[in-house]
C-alpha cells in the first residue's frame, strides 16, 4: 500500500479507477440497450450477460469482491443458462424477429416515462439524501477480508432472513415442478394434448371455454 | 482514491431507466423478464454503492439477499411462462387476455 503510494502519484491511482468505472459503465449501458433492443431474444440474454459481467466489473472497482463473483456465478452462470434454456425449449422460431411490438405512441408514452423517472432518482440523489449514520449494522472496510463481516452480517444479524431465504428456495423450487409438471394421469390424453393444441387455439376464440373443458377433465381424472 | 458514489448512483439510475422503458416497450414475456433483472441490477449497484460511501456492511448483505430472491424469482416466473406457452403457445404479452372476458 505505502508502496504503490510511493511509485504512484494519487492522480494515477485516482486515473485508473477513473478508466476502471467508465470502462464498466460503457459495458452496462451498451448491454442494457441491447437487451431491450435486440430483435432475437436470444441475442438479449447474451447482452444480458454482458450488462451482469460490467456489473460485476463495477462490484470489484467497489471492493464487493464476494459479490462480484456471486454476480458471474449465479446471475451468469445460472439464471442467463436458465433463460436460453426456455428460449430454447420454447423453440427459437416463435420468438424471433418480432418486431418493436409496441406502437409508436406507445414507445414514445414508455420513454417519457422512463426519461421521468430518471429525472426524479437524479433530482433526488442530487441532494445529501444519503444521511444515514455510517456503519450502524458493521463496519465494511478495515482490516481483514471483507467476506468474514459480510458472513458475521449474514449469520448473525440477518440469521432470521436468511433461514427465510432457505425456506423461500425450497418453495421456489416445488412450485416451479408442480407448475411444469403435466398431469399424465392418462396417457393418451397427454400425447394428444401437444397435437391438438394449436387446433385448439385456431377454432375457438377466446381460450376460456378449451381451459374450462380441460380444467373438467383434470377433476374428472382426480376424482376418478 | 477512487469514483465518487454519485457517478455509480447516476449509472444505477440510467440503467434503472433504461429497465424500465425496455419493460414497457417490449411485449415479448422473456425479453420483459431480463429488463426486470436490469432493474434488480441497478438497484445492487446502489446497495453496493451506499455500502461503500456509509462504510457499511449492510448493503452488500441486502444484495445479497436480492440475489437469492431473483433467483428464486426467476425460477418461479420461467415455470410460469412455460405453462402459459404450453396452453396458449405465445409468448407475447398483447396475447394475454383470458382474464379479460
Amino acid at each position: 500500500m505505502i508502496n504503490s503510494l510511493i511509485f504512484y502519484p494519487l492522480l494515477a491511482t485516482s486515473l485508473v479507477s477513473i478508466s476502471v468505472f467508465v470502462v464498466g459503465a460503457a459495458i452496462v449501458l451498451a448491454g442494457a440497450c441491447g437487451v431491450v433492443l435486440a430483435k432475437n431474444a436470444v441475442h438479449s440474454a447474451l447482452f444480458l450477460v454482458m450488462t451482469l459481467f460490467g456489473i460485476a466489473v463495477l462490484f470489484v472497482s467497489e471492493q464487493a469482491n464476494f459479490l462480484a463473483a456471486v454476480q458471474i456465478i449465479v446471475y451468469a452462470g445460472a439464471i442467463v443458462v436458465l433463460f436460453l434454456f426456455v428460449i430454447m425449449l420454447l423453440g427459437v422460431d416463435n420468438l424471433e424477429l418480432q418486431p418493436i411490438e409496441s406502437k409508436p405512441r406507445k414507445v414514445l408514452g414508455a420513454v417519457l416515462i422512463g426519461l421521468v423517472v430518471l429525472a426524479e432518482i437524479l433530482l433526488l440523489s442530487r441532494n445529501s439524501w444519503t444521511s444515514g449514520a455510517p456503519s450502524t449494522s458493521g463496519v465494511a472496510f478495515g482490516p481483514g477480508p471483507t467476506i468474514n463481516r459480510l458472513a458475521d452480517s449474514i449469520f448473525s444479524s440477518y440469521l432470521l432472513a436468511f433461514e427465510a431465504t432457505s425456506a423461500l428456495l425450497i418453495i421456489a423450487v416445488i412450485s416451479a415442478v408442480v407448475l411444469v409438471r403435466r398431469n399424465n394421469f392418462d396417457s393418451t390424453q397427454e400425447d394428444d394434448f401437444e397435437n391438438q393444441m394449436p387446433k385448439q387455439i385456431l377454432e375457438s376464440d377466446s381460450l376460456s371455454s378449451t381451459t374450462g373443458t380441460n380444467a373438467n377433465k383434470e377433476t374428472k381424472g382426480n376424482l376418478l | 482514491m477512487s469514483v465518487s458514489g454519485t457517478w455509480y448512483l447516476t449509472l444505477a439510475a440510467a440503467l434503472f431507466s433504461i429497465g424500465a422503458i425496455g419493460l414497457l416497450i417490449r411485449r415479448n414475456i422473456l425479453i420483459m423478464f431480463m429488463c426486470i433483472e436490469l432493474m434488480l441490477n441497478a438497484v445492487n449497484l446502489s446497495f453496493v454503492t451506499f455500502s461503500r460511501t456509509l462504510n457499511d456492511i449492510g448493503g452488500q448483505s441486502s444484495v445479497f439477499f436480492v440475489l437469492v430472491v431473483a433467483a428464486a424469482e426467476v425460477v418461479v416466473g420461467l415455470g410460469i411462462i412455460v405453462m402459459i406457452f404450453r396452453r396458449s403457445a405465445t409468448t407475447n404479452a398483447d396475447d394475454l387476455h383470458m382474464l379479460k372476458g
